[in-house]
């Protein structure tokens, strides 16, 4: 397994870039992934949509789907992608640390 | 050498390449001698027959910057078997209508896909699209950036509107009861976005057939089947259905007798059609071109469900619009769509056709939902099945039903 420094803790990563071990997942860590799915500055508005996908996924134990969050933070489909260019499953999930989505065909 | 503990050789796969069949492996072969990562799809394909297991990881998420789909991300589990497949996404990239092509756009195709990946493709997936097998993640913006430069785009992948396809209806077929190469076309404009950016509890695909032979397969394979139909009678020529008997053709034994509704006779002169019971499935059509053909008064019967088996068992689509006319801007068909849609991704479960969620909730219920009438045309055998209620039966002074015709 590739192993990749963020925010000066180490981290197992998959193929994906995604982060095995969800807990270890602060902030500064999202931080560090966001420019590695094109975005180059984390606003308000883009910890608006990582917390709330955080908070889903400690309470629910999956990430919300699509709709939900759109509903929940207000914003439609075209603003998420403006704020995360590679969309909420790749990007979004990925900076706000959770485990990789099921793949789907 | 890269090709791992199979040093190259791959005798079981060599026995599907003998026999009269064509066999993919044939093609991968050939593709071998150029290209490494087709050496290695050999070499690790021959490695899970001898293992008798797949050697592919589920899932992955890759893609372009943008876009939520049309890239399905694929690994190795034994990369360090066969380094050139350790990635071997695939790519969907949105067909033309009716799949037809320059050879130039063919060439233009095939040589980004050589440069990018391992030039093998499949031309053309069972979403329609055409696939492109097996690259590494590096490559997919810059072959995003060049399809997009020549004007194609990815296709639906994921939980979106899948690429919509059509058969190649009036361009080549005489049968086609509406444009469906123009509609598929509209739908992919129109909903570009529910294409690109997964919104749905899962995938959603368009199909549109010309006529009942339903070329696509639209009925087992799309949740929104559009099979063009005619609402009056079968046109008929006479003289050219006597023409058919005089060359031979036994017309009362094989046509009138393999009509599933048993509603044509043939006296040896006039053949006669109670169209009132046709259930249009063109067998007499295709069985007499040159004297029949659909009636005049054309559209398409919108049927909603099917589905292969994945998560629960097969299905195919059921009948929800008997007849609508399918022209320009198709406002009834779209409006219906997002009615249908806004239902489902409120109430679906994620990873729930919708064919699923409607024997969830139950017919009567997303009908009211979605506000359309339930009719007869639904059921399949709407003279036997004792089991519809209908309300109206109960109130006073009970109006005319409009329509019961039975027709189509
Ligand atoms: C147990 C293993 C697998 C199962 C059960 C499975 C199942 C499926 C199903 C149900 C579909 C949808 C077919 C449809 O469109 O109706 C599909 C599509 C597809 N699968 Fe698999 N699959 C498996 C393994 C693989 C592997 C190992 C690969 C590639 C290395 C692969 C590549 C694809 C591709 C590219 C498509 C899309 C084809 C298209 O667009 O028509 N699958 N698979
Ligand atoms: C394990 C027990 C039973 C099984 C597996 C069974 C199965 C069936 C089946 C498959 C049908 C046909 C339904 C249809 O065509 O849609 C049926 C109909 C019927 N059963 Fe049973 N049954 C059972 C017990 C009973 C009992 C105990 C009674 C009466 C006390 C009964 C009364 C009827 C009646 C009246 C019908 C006809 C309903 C109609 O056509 O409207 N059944 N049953
Ligand atoms: S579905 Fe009908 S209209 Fe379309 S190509 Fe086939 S026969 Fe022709
Ligand atoms: S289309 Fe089919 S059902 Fe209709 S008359 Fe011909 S054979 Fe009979």
């Amino acid at each position: 397994m590739a192993q990749i420094e963020l925010a000066g803790k180490m981290f197992d990563i998959d193929e994906d870039g995604f982060i095995q071990d969800a807990s270890d997942w602060d902030e500064n860590v999202g931080a560090a992934i966001a420019p590695t799915e094109g975005v180059t500055e984390m606003t308000e508005e883009h910890w608006k949509v990582v917390n709330y996908i955080r908070d889903y996924y400690l309470e629910f134990g999956v990430a919300p789907m699509v709709r939900k969050l759109c509903k929940s933070t207000g914003f439609d489909m075209k603003k998420i992608y403006e704020l995360f260019p590679s969309g909420p499953a790749k990007g979004a999930c990925k900076i706000a640390g959770l485990p990789k989505p099921t793949g789907c065909v | 050498m890269a090709d791992g503990q199979t040093n190259g050789k791959t005798p079981k796969l060599d026995k599907l390449d003998k026999g009269p069949w064509p066999s993919f492996v044939k093609e991968i072969k050939r593709a071998a001698e150029k290209n490494p990562m087709s050496k290695d799809l050999l070499g690790q394909l021959e490695l899970s027959y001898e293992d008798k297991i797949g050697h592919w990881k589920h899932g992955g998420i890759v893609g372009v910057l943008g876009y939520g789909g049309g890239v399905i991300g694929r690994y190795s589990d034994v990369p360090e078997k066969f380094p050139n497949v350790a990635h071997f996404h695939t790519i969907r990239v949105n067909m033309p209508a009716g799949w037809f092509y320059t050879s130039d756009a063919l060439r233009t195709l095939c040589d980004i896909w050589e440069k990018h990946g391992s030039g093998l493709t499949n031309m053309h997936g069972s979403t329609g699209d055409i696939v492109f097998l097996g690259t590494r993640t590096e490559q997919l913006e810059p072959i995003f950036s060049e399809l997009t430069k020549e004007g194609f785009d990815l296709g639906g992948s994921g939980s979106d509107v899948r690429t919509p396809s059509a058969c190649v209806g009036p361009a080549r077929c005489e049968w086609a009861c509406y444009d469906t190469l123009k509609l598929c076309y509209d739908l992919t404009m129109e909903y570009q976005d529910e294409l690109h950016r997964p919104a749905f509890p899962y995938k959603f695909k368009f199909k549109c057939s010309g006529c009942p032979n339903d070329c696509v397969a639209s009925v087992a394979r799309s949740d929104m089947s559009i099979i063009g139909t005619w609402k009056d009678d079968i046109q008929v020529d006479q003289a050219a259905v006597k023409e058919y008997e005089d060359k031979g053709l036994n017309i009362q034994r094989d046509v009138c007798g393999n009509c599933p509704s048993k509603c044509m006779d043939w006296d040896g002169k006039t053949l006669e059609i109670d169209n009132r019971l046709c259930v249009r499935c063109m067998h007499c059509i295709n069985a007499m071109p040159k004297a029949l053909r659909p009636g005049k008064e054309r559209g398409a019967c919108l049927l909603l469900g099917s589905k292969a088996p994945i998560v629960e068992g097969a299905q195919l689509s059921s009948v929800l619009v008997p007849f609508m006319k399918m022209e320009p801007p198709y406002q009834e068909l779209k409006d219906l769509c997002e009615k249908i849609w806004d239902l489902w991704c409120e109430e679906g479960k994620a990873r729930e056709r919708v064919g699923e969620f409607i024997q969830r909730v139950g017919l009567g219920n997303f009908l009211e939902a979605i506000e359309v009438e339930p009719s007869p045309y639904m059921i399949a055998h709407p003279r036997d099945n004792p089991y519809i209620f209908y309300e109206d039966y109960f109130e006073e002074g009970d109006e005319e039903d409009e329509d019961e015709d039975g027709d189509e």
